[in-house]
């Protein structure tokens, strides 16, 4: 599998945010997108995960199939798509059934286990705190299993241990033959080449 | 209150048909509000009419339905707006249920928690205005037929305005125009008096038609808005 952008320009509000990108990943490679605020992380991930209209160039995962790019990728913005009047238990139920591809998954319970989150999986969300509600977004990576990984920011309000577990799952995710593409200012914890972005405007 | 752990796997439309029933239920009132706001409204025309029984009768089909518009737009410019705020817009998109039927089960979730109590309430209120008995089903089916319309109408402004932080008063000057038919004929197939000369089941075919078109041009318009609102 591998993940290729080729000359990508994307626009926002009639300014030029990215010229020309680009870059191939292959199987089980990591990407770091880093760079300054405002140098475009997040439009190169939302214009990857085809949100955004695409000025010019093309993104393509290879091999193709009648899904498009934003069907086989997990999205983790800024916000945690997590209704705060549900539960954690039922947050989770609904993205496995939302997001599965027919892949598999770990069961939601043991989604909730491995993110250390048990003890609040009945607790409506709007209890939890933004790093519990971070490590139930991460959480959904799991339950449903998709090759491309797009990642925003993914260890925003983590606390050290949280951290470790992230960077556990992403490397079971890499030897898996997975893809990531993460904009992050802080060490994702994988091995990972670096794009940066901003630098040539 | 949360259920015991459902192991049975749903399809994405059922799990966020189920969802947004669940929250909506748990989330301000849910369906009780609604019907108590068409109440207030009910009875707020009422009381500026007067005590002209003769004349409130006669104009009640009409207060219902206008009363019964304004409860089923009232928070539908949220439908698409908490989702696009808490992000979950953004994984609709990655789905691979098509986005249409994401509106359409939207759509269809919201109606049962307000327009259908509405119809169901319609008989009730319609008795304080001094309906005449044979006059409640007739409101009663034209609400029941022409809520879903003014719901799915609705649901394009709420696409519209999804990334404006208050959209309220923009999404009812841009919905109440296009709901003027569903009202018309809501109105005519539910007056009955004699003086109203069409009957009730031509204004109610073209009411159910109007619902119909509705349900097919509706969800095409507010998943274009959504895909091109930028998000």
């Amino acid at each position: 599998m591998q993940l290729s952008a080729s000359h990508l320009t994307v626009s926002r509000g009639g300014r030029t945010i990215i010229a020309g990108l680009s870059f191939t990943l292959s199987a089980g490679e990591c990407l770091a997108v880093t760079g300054p605020n405002g140098a475009g992380k997040s439009t190169l991930l939302r214009a990857l995960a085809g949100f955004l209209p695409l000025g010019f160039g093309a993104v393509t995962l290879s091999p193709g199939t009648d899904q498009s790019i934003a069907e086989r990728a997990h999205y983790v913005g800024h916000a945690d798509a997590l209704k705060s009047s549900l539960t954690l238990n039922e947050n989770l139920h609904f993205l496995a059934d939302l997001l599965d591809a027919g892949l598999g998954g770990l069961p939601v319970s043991a989604a909730i286990a491995k993110m250390g989150l048990a003890h609040a999986a009945d607790l409506p969300v709007a209890c939890l705190s933004a790093g519990q509600k971070r490590r139930a977004a991460l959480a959904r990576l799991l339950v449903a299993r998709r090759p491309l990984w797009l990642l925003d920011e993914p260890l925003t309000a983590l606390d050290e241990p949280a951290r470790n577990l992230a960077a556990q799952i992403l490397s079971g995710h890499l030897a898996e033959g997975g893809l990531i593409v993460a904009a992050t200012h802080a060490e994702l914890g994988v091995k990972a080449r670096e794009l940066k972005l901003g630098a040539l405007s | 209150m949360t259920g015991a752990r459902r192991l049975k796997k749903k399809s994405a439309l059922a799990a966020l048909f189920f969802r947004d029933i669940r929250s909506g239920r748990r989330v301000g009132g849910g369906t009780s509000l609604g019907i108590v706001f068409f109440l207030i409204l009910v009875t707020v025309f009422a009381f500026a009419i007067g005590p002209d029984l003769k004349l409130l009768g006669k104009v009640a089909p009409a207060i219902l339905w206008v009363a019964g518009l304004l409860a089923t737009l009232l928070g539908l410019d949220r439908l698409f707006q908490a989702d696009h705020e808490d992000g979950s817009l953004d994984l609709f998109l990655t789905s691979s249920a098509p986005l249409e039927l994401i509106i359409v089960v939207k759509c269809f979730a919201h109606w049962l928690l307000t327009g259908l109590p509405l119809a169901a309430a319609a008989p009730v209120f319609g008795l304080m205005l001094n309906l005449p008995v044979p006059e409640l089903w007739r409101v009663t089916l034209s609400l029941l037929a022409g809520t879903p319309a003014l719901t799915l109408t609705g649901g394009i402004g709420a696409a519209l305005t999804v990334s404006l932080r208050r959209g309220g008063l923009l999404f009812a000057v841009l919905i109440l125009p296009l709901c003027i038919p569903s009202l018309i004929f809501g109105v005519f197939a539910a007056d009955a008096s004699e003086t109203s000369a069409v009957g009730f089941v031509a204004p109610f075919l073209i009411l159910c038609a109007l619902t119909l078109i509705a349900a097919v041009v509706a969800p095409v318009a507010a998943a274009a808005a959504l895909r091109h609102a930028g998000v």
